[in-house]
């Protein structure tokens, strides 16, 4: 057992540290939000010369064979700067599905460009029925001569409108929830019969309402096996919901970072308000949460990433902590830092929204934790 | 001892189900039902309604327009009121400044104020916190200099809700600095927004809304009589605003009304997902919620017995306070999670009236993260629960 990071990951930290610290400033991160996009292309530029879009994936196929855990720290750091770019959309979840299923000519024509940031993707993992479980699928797809024509809708599709790639699980064979009969299609987002509905996100990300109306597909858009495609979108999702974690566990060590110091500057009744036991013993709990939900972090990647029986365990446990302990570590820190705290132009409320939204996803503390009972 | 309505009370019940089902405008339900924002013009006409039934002053005695209700046709009123969605009251004119003028204002002020605050004709602000008062109040800077015959303030207020609707605004001020007491030397005056000197800039809150403000004083002239009471015996008068406006806070029927509605939403299906219903833990925290809030509704029935009418609750209001803001707080957690991932969209257009662009998500989901977001500040303005909690151990437990 060993806890420290080896020479590449401590380069890689470090390098997302630096990158943080010079160029991706709150207010900065508030310009790309708010601009078209949702993100900086040349930030994204920079992920790519960076090597960081590289991470994760085989190294003949131009990755680093970087796993879960590389994913952790890269996560983590994006958390505490509250990144906008879309790492999730593109490498964690497109780029998942892609590097499990991807035939060598697909990961040509799809995971090189993402991983040179010139092609940018997503995977539209849920629908509008489906509420978390990844196999309520409607969407359908069926065979017409050697082609398949999808109809459907997809939810709450990250980048959605970004995007020029989508890859879409569709039903071709079974029932609205069966594991088997998904098949994974990767089709362009400029499809004849695709309809996409962009918007903001309440965390300062996009995402969009997909439709498929007649979408047409060929036989190469098809990733993986007919039918077989749950494995691989559950396993996706897996890495998805530790990559989240990571970020949400990076939150909420900067959220109580900055209660401290603000506890320590803010007077009233002539003294900081840090020294009031009432509020000391508060952020006590804060700190133990984070403590708390870092050692999860860690056994809870190590054991995916060690491709361990407890898998799923694993990452059910840290999905319900982060929904638990690291909502309230963002439901105090607004409240310590009072009126301040619910102001847009104070980011603290940001970090607390995008905490918040990470709650929601891939299953929320209640979802998980009935795994965990079961 | 019971827990039944009277026959009178039953028919009061009556008549107030009769008013909110014939009276209470029909483009103003739509628009409350559906989530719309209301235009200041709206909710005016609205308290205007309720001014002409005279039931514009809830809480006010019958010698100053007041309906003289008791505690229970109190309950009931607001009970109905919350069934019916209706617009909560500004309550900035009516259950804030209004109480305190007729308490500790003199003849001239509530001839010339009150008539004006039941009728809705004019919109009222509230100037308390500043930038560097917040929990501690009593440390308030914005001063109020005698010249001559009138009073020259100069300092900023904060968290000033739609002031930027407003026409007047109620200040605590310091008059005196040469104190012993800090809450000694304030003074509580009233402001016409018009005056030269006054601004008032715009502050956002994290879901992307302006609902208050932060007020600039600069030389504004305030004449005399505009002051309540006597001078320097505004933290007195300011106190008992804060019991009015704590009271009111707690949002009993709301939050009554609200799980009601969560009751409905479980049980039916949305986009063709299964009914949350059969979600045993979602089920078991929102029941849990339930017990919670019927406890503390006959603890505001307690409590409101225990005043005469037109009076502050005193101390007491704080335990409202807490217990009621975070029960809110507990609802608005349920809603955010039933929504799941259709929590996430951020498409405030959606809820304007000239929106034509495609809707996301129902009305309960996507409006229930900025709820969430919004109502954090529940826990925070009208005194922080923390502050609440002092005052409590202070007053009530005697610490």
């Amino acid at each position: 057992m060993d806890f420290s990071l080896n020479e590449v990951q401590e380069m890689l930290a470090d390098s997302i540290e630096k990158f943080i610290d010079n160029e991706y400033a709150f207010d900065t991160r508030q310009k790309y939000a708010a601009s078209d996009e949702g993100f900086s292309a040349n930030v994204w530029s920079t992920f790519a010369e960076l090597g960081w879009t590289a991470v994760p994936f085989a190294e003949d196929e131009g990755g680093f064979d970087g796993d879960q855990i590389d994913i952790m720290i890269m996560m983590q750091r994006f958390g505490r700067g509250l990144l906008v770019e879309p790492y999730l959309a593109n490498i964690v979840l497109a780029g998942g599905i892609l590097k499990r299923v991807g035939s060598a000519s697909q990961k040509q024509q799809w995971l090189q460009p993402i991983i040179a940031g010139e092609l940018q993707a997503t995977l539209a993992f849920t629908e509008p029925q489906a509420r978390y479980d990844t196999a309520n699928i409607a969407t359908k797809a069926t065979e017409d001569g050697s082609e398949w024509v999808l109809n459907g809708q997809k939810g709450v599709v990250f980048n959605g409108g970004t995007s020029d790639l989508v890859i879409v699980p569709a039903r071709t064979s079974g029932n609205q929830t069966d594991r088997n009969g998904i098949t994974l299609f990767a089709l362009p987002t400029d499809a004849a019969g695709m309809s996409i509905n962009a918007y903001h996100t309440v965390d300062g990300l996009r995402a969009a309402e997909l439709t498929l109306n007649d979408v047409r597909a060929s036989a190469d858009a098809v990733l993986g096996a007919i039918g077989e495609g749950y494995a691989a979108l559950d396993a996706t999702i897996d890495d998805a919901t530790l990559a989240v974690c990571a970020e949400a566990v990076g939150i909420m060590q900067i959220l109580k970072d900055k209660t401290v110091e603000y506890s320590k500057s803010r007077s009233q009744f002539g003294v900081p308000i840090g020294s009031f036991q009432a509020l000391q013993h508060r952020m006590v709990d804060m700190l133990t949460a984070c403590e708390q939900a870092q050692s999860l972090l860690l056994w809870a990647t190590m054991t995916v990433a060690e491709g361990s029986d407890e898998a799923k365990r694993a990452v059910s446990s840290i999905k319900y902590l982060i929904g638990t302990s690291g909502q309230t570590v963002g439901e105090e820190a607004v409240q310590l830092h009072g009126g301040m705290g619910v102001t847009w132009d104070l980011d603290v409320a940001h970090y607390f929204k995008r905490l918040t939204a990470i709650g929601q996803l891939f299953g929320n503390a209640d979802w998980h934790l009935d795994k965990l009972a079961a | 001892m019971h827990v039944t309505f009277s026959p009178e009370e039953l028919a009061f019940q009556e008549e107030v189900r009769a008013f909110f089902r014939d009276e209470y405008p029909e483009d103003i339900r739509e628009k409350r039902d559906n989530g719309m924002e209301l235009e200041p013009e709206d909710q005016i006409r609205w308290q205007q309604l309720l001014y002409k039934k005279g039931w514009a002053g809830v809480n006010w005695p019958v010698e100053y327009g007041g309906t003289g209700w008791t505690p229970v046709q109190k309950y009931i009123y607001a009970t109905e009121e919350a069934n019916a969605n209706a617009p909560l009251v500004i309550p900035f004119g009516l259950s804030m400044v209004g109480p305190v003028i007729y308490t500790f204002g003199n003849e001239e002020q509530k001839q010339r104020f009150l008539p004006d605050i039941l009728a809705s004709r004019v919109w009222w602000c509230q100037g308390y916190s500043e930038p560097g008062s917040g929990s501690d109040l009593a440390s308030l800077k914005t001063r109020a200099d005698w010249v001559g015959d009138h009073f020259v303030v100069n300092g900023t207020k904060t968290w000033t809700t739609l002031g930027q609707h407003a026409d007047w605004i109620f200040c605590l001020v310091r008059t005196n600095t040469d104190v012993t007491r800090r809450q000694e030397g304030i003074s509580f005056i009233l402001i016409d927004m018009k005056s030269p000197g006054i601004s008032v800039k715009p502050i956002i809150l994290l879901d992307g809304v302006h609902e208050v403000n932060e007020i600039h004083f600069d030389n504004v002239e305030v004449p005399a009589e505009n002051l309540v009471g006597e001078e320097g015996k505004g933290w007195t008068y300011g106190k008992v605003l804060l019991q009015h406006e704590r009271a009111n806070i707690a949002g009993v029927a709301r939050s009554r009304y609200r799980l009601r509605r969560l009751r409905k939403q479980v049980k039916t299906s949305v986009r063709g997902a299964d009914p949350l219903i059969g979600d045993n833990n979602f089920m078991r925290r929102l029941a849990a919620v339930e017990v919670e809030l019927k406890a503390l509704e006959y603890t505001e029935l307690r409590t409101l017995a225990a005043v005469s009418s037109g009076r502050a609750p005193g101390p007491e209001s704080s335990i409202l306070k807490v217990k009621g803001t975070e029960i809110q707080q507990a609802i608005d957690m349920l809603y955010l999670q039933a929504a799941g991932y259709y929590a996430l969209p951020y498409v405030p257009d959606q809820y304007k009236p000239d929106f034509a662009d495609q809707y996301v998500g129902e009305e309960a989901e996507t409006q229930s993260s900025l709820r969430y977001f919004n109502y954090r500040k529940a826990s925070i303005y009208g005194g922080s629960n923390e502050i609440q909690k002092n005052i409590i151990a202070k007053h009530v437990l005697g610490l």
